[in-house]
């Protein structure tokens, strides 16, 4: 069953500003969908919708069948929403926040203060729970969101920029939790910055640039159409000259010890390492240069692929 | 939503809003109930004494239901527009709109706080009147009715007033610039048989003046308007003004993209 069903969603606002013109969209149940675009491509617009936050200008926007117009009440039951930005009272404790919001769905106190405990103890801030939101930190916050949108078990979790500024340490830990969520069948969708992050979770992407799909298909297709990948080596030269060039590489020297090294995905690094190797030069470590996703996520803003689902 | 969704989920906005000015009490609560003592002690002591009586009641007596009411009105309206714009402004009025709470709930969640605040600041302003005057309520029906109905009626204004609200300024405008002239204007003080003819036919057209003296109405048994009047007045504007809050909810106004 899908989860999301986009079709030809157009929005423009008040002051005739276009923000999507044409998006499209195909969530299936289950998925870890990432939603990728840069800053006002669309994609928090596209989650007003979907939300009923934003009034669309035509299109059709379906959650678990559900018209979000028609069979708003039902298509939004479905729904939970983590927003980019902070959207809860201040003023209010951590646990009443939860107890109100599953309240708004109908859930009773009793089962909505279990629920409260549930979350906020997944979530690490169960001994905040009487603390006013305002005295909790940025990642606390954010996590609070999280729980939040889950109180009333939602079938379709949609997290607008989750682990924007928040720790390392917090974010892996909320990267497991999210992970878990998902594999008892929630629906995720993720719009990020992080791409590793993108990388790292979801089975699903979609691209969105300037109000339009530009992609959408799965990880693992979107990433084995990446022709070539390059790679920074940290070399020990033991004062033997670097070669001049290795064959099927395209080598640029950055200092006496690190080079620049793109090799097409067809091409076995094991070349590589035998010319440098056979000039009495060791590697020390190597890296990619840039996220393989956000090596991507470039071509396909500056289309400089095809689009996969156009091949 | 079911009905017992729907009972569950107005229940969840009137306990959100009464822990709402319950918790900041010292702000929300004591100060009406000293301003208005200060009102009783000077107007109606004071003052009062060398004024002498209103028709068969001193003017201590005549001016209880004026400034209960005026207590009643100004709490209801702030209440609301205070608690909706701050939801607006933090943007935690949100977790309602993407919820299934159908719109005509969520306004009557928010009428229903502004009804506890109101009604709490009145009855104790009414208490405090004992300290000052007996209170012999004249028909408890009239009393209770038009308190609950003020209170809808303010409570609505104040939530249109919060939906149109841009700024922290918007909202203090309209209780500075029109609600509290209209409110003194509106028989608090004095009986509109002591204006001119002229300008009692102004005062006829101040809402205000027909919930007070239905009100004292209530308390006294006097009102220099008919009764009916005065509801029929109270009951249209309460409708016209419920429509127009819930089509603006459902439109979005101020709320949505």
């Amino acid at each position: 069953m899908k989860a999301l069903s986009i079709t030809n969603l157009h929005k423009t606002y008040p002051n005739g500003f276009v923000a999507l013109k044409g998006v499209n969209l195909e969530v299936e149940e289950g998925d870890f969908f990432a939603l990728l675009g840069a800053n006002g491509a669309g994609k928090s617009t596209t989650i007003g919708i979907i939300s009923s936050l934003i009034n669309m200008t035509s299109g059709q926007v379906n959650v678990f069948g559900h018209d979000v117009l028609t069979d708003t009440s039902r298509a939004k039951a479905c729904i939970g929403l983590v927003p980019q930005e902070f959207n809860f009272n201040v003023f209010e404790p951590l646990e009443e926040i939860l107890i109100n919001q599953a309240g708004y769905y109908g859930i009773p106190r009793h089962v909505a203060k279990q629920r409260a405990e549930k979350y906020l103890k997944q979530l690490q801030i169960w001994d905040k729970r009487r603390e006013f939101a305002r005295e909790l930190s940025g990642g606390m916050k954010r996590r609070l969101m999280i729980a939040r949108a889950l109180v009333h078990q939602p079938r379709l979790l949609i997290l607008d920029e989750p682990t924007a500024g928040v720790d390392i340490e917090i974010r892996r830990s909320m990267w497991e939790f999210l992970k878990q969520i998902n594999d008892e069948g929630v629906t995720i969708i993720l719009t990020t910055h992080y791409l590793e992050e993108a990388e790292n979770l979801c089975n699903r992407i979609a691209i969105i640039d300037q109000g339009i799909t530009k992609e959408q298909t799965d990880m693992k297709t979107l990433l084995s159409s990446l022709n070539n990948e390059t790679f920074v080596l940290d070399l020990n030269t033991n004062d033997h000259a670097l070669p001049s060039s290795v064959d099927g590489c395209e080598m640029q020297t950055i200092d006496s010890n690190t080079i620049e090294v793109t090799i097409a995905k067809t091409h076995s690094l094991n070349d590589l390492f035998k010319t440098l190797s056979d000039n009495g030069i060791d590697v020390m470590s190597m890296r990619n240069k840039t996220n393989r996703l956000e090596q991507l996520f470039m071509n396909v803003i500056d289309n400089k692929t095809t689009p996969l689902s156009d091949q | 939503m079911t009905f017992s969704e729907q009972y569950i989920a107005f229940k969840t906005i009137v306990i959100k809003e009464c822990l709402r000015f319950l918790r900041i009490w010292v702000q929300t609560l004591i100060p009406p109930i000293i301003t208005v003592a200060l009102y009783f002690v000077i107007f109606g002591n004071l003052v009062g004494s060398q004024i002498g009586n209103i028709g068969e009641f001193t003017y201590m007596e005549f001016i209880v239901p004026g400034l209960v009411l005026m207590a009643l009105i100004s709490n209801s309206y702030a209440n609301v527009v205070s608690s909706f714009y701050g939801s607006k402004f933090q943007r935690n009025i949100e977790e309602m709109l993407i919820s299934p709470l159908p719109n005509y709930l969520i306004l009557i969640g928010f009428i229903s706080g502004g009804i506890a605040r109101g009604v709490l600041v009145g009855v104790a302003v009414l208490l405090v009147s004992l300290f000052f005057s007996d209170l012999n309520i004249h028909s408890y029906t009239v009393t209770i009715v038009v308190f609950i109905l003020t209170s809808i009626l303010f409570s609505l204004a104040g939530m249109i007033n919060a939906i149109y609200a841009n700024s922290f300024d918007d909202i203090t405008i309209i209780p500075t610039f029109v609600l509290t002239p209209l409110t003194y204007l509106g028989g608090i003080f004095y009986s509109i048989n002591m204006l001119p003819e002229f300008w009692q036919n102004v005062s006829l057209i101040n809402p205000i003046l027909y919930m007070i003296n239905a009100f004292r109405y209530g308390l006294l048994g006097v009102s220099d308007i008919p009764l009916t009047h005065a509801f029929i007045i109270i009951t249209a504007f309460i409708i016209v003004l419920f429509m127009f809050s819930l089509h603006l909810l459902k439109t979005g106004k101020g709320l949505k993209h």
